[in-house]
């Protein structure tokens, strides 16, 4: 009999195509998971409506639960509640940081024009010196800064709430 | 007019302003004046894509006839494309695409925080999603806006060519006809009212900060919400549809 930890086992091990240490549980993607009508639906979240990982997920979550012998799953993908940054777990942060990401930090109000940037620590060399280079980065959810301690450049995950 | 049919199109409207607005910044890929900007246009693009697919799938629910997203995207005539007309304006010079991002996005904002009400539960979720991410973008345009206008004389003067130029075609962003009507009526939708107000708000003090200036000449263009787009809408489409009309069906 398989039970919703037994699911939560296996996703577990469904990585992030784009940030391939993250797992789907660490990105906080993963609304609900339960039974219907025969079937383990599992809710997924986007990060942002237009992030391209989300189909790959779908398609990765359906592998892997296959490959452990659950063929009675569907995604479900759902919209509310709306994600939030504040949704990536603590393990998930820690793991950023090692990868060279930033984790997102608390950003002041987006309504306040020529804000500051948000004081981020670089993931590399752990100083607070660092400056912001472009709002928008490689991906949607990232924007892109630079180290004036250690110069590294690396991505900063963008708060999202 | 039956309700499903009055939302169908409402819904329809918005995913085409979507994703029109979404082509015309695709077009500044490889082409932006800075790398910065370049990866910024695309990544707006990207979300406004997303967006758009969410709201192509209630369109297709609520339509009820089997159609999907793609093909509501892609396998539509001119006619039927129900978005404003600013929204596929050529991108002109940076000065004109910003402008164009920074009325629409002035616009946006204030709909999807009313929707995010709405007793539209599919459509209520897609205006929280989309909210938070029309706030980065209404930020970015504003702060160009302010920059340009308030920059040197080439970049004022390009801003405030812009904004004569596009002034024409932003009062069509709060066209109302009987469909409005009967969802307003229903509690369904806000009042066109007042988001006009929150945007001449926003529109007012930004322009102001910037030294722009509002045009005194009132002449307003529509027509994109009953189908009738203007000149540049069909060489759009040629492009937007170019994969789907040569191969029809064609998947990545």
């Amino acid at each position: 009999m398989v039970r919703e930890v037994d699911i939560l086992k296996i996703l577990n091990e469904v990585n992030d195509p784009e940030i391939p240490v993250l797992t789907v549980l660490d990105l906080g993607v993963i609304q609900q998971i339960y039974l219907q009508e025969q079937y383990w639906i599992i809710e997924l979240t986007p990060t942002y409506s237009g992030c391209p990982a989300m189909q790959q997920i779908e398609v990765d979550i359906l592998a892997k639960l296959t490959e452990k012998g659950i063929t009675n799953a569907k995604v479900k993908h759902v919209l509310s509640p709306a994600w939030t940054t504040d949704w990536i777990s603590e393990e998930g942060r820690q793991k950023l940081r090692l990868y060279g990401i930033a984790p997102p930090v608390n950003e002041p109000n987006k309504s306040v024009l020529f804000s500051d940037p948000p004081k981020v620590a670089c993931p590399k060399c752990n100083s607070h010196d660092t400056k912001m280079v472009s709002l928008f980065g490689s991906t949607a959810c990232k924007a892109h800064y630079q180290c004036n301690t250690c110069k590294e450049p690396f991505d900063y995950f963008k708060c999202l709430k | 007019m039956m309700e499903q049919s009055a939302l169908f199109e409402y819904v329809l409207r918005m995913s085409d302003d979507s994703l029109i607005l979404a082509q015309r910044l695709g077009e500044w890929c490889g082409h932006g004046p800075i790398l910065e900007e370049d990866i910024a246009l695309t990544n707006i693009s990207l979300d406004l894509i997303g967006q758009a697919i969410s709201l192509y799938d209630l369109a297709a629910n609520l339509e009820g006839k089997g159609r999907n997203h793609d093909q509501l995207a892609y396998m539509r005539y001119e006619l039927e494309y129900k978005n404003v007309l600013l929204v596929e304006q050529p991108n002109g010079d940076f000065a004109m695409t910003m402008l164009r991002q920074f009325f629409f996005d002035a616009f946006r904002l204030p709909l999807y925080e009313a929707l995010m009400q709405s007793p539209v539960e599919q459509l209520a979720a897609i205006a929280a999603k989309s909210v938070k991410e029309t706030r980065y973008h209404l930020k970015h345009s504003s702060e160009w806006v302010i920059r340009m206008g308030d920059g040197t004389d080439e970049s004022h003067k390009r801003a405030q060519d812009a904004i004569d130029h596009l002034w024409r075609y932003t009062h069509e962003l709060f066209y109302v006809d009987a469909i409005d009507h009967a969802l307003l009526a229903d509690g369904k939708i806000p009042n066109m009212e007042t988001i006009q107000a929150k945007w001449m708000t926003t529109v007012t003090s930004i322009l102001q900060e910037a030294t722009l200036e509002i045009p005194k000449n009132n002449w307003k263009f529509e027509g994109g919400r009953e189908g009738r787009h203007s000149e540049h809408m069909g060489y759009l489409l040629a492009d937007l549809q170019y994969m789907q009309r040569a191969y029809p069906n064609m998947e990545w």
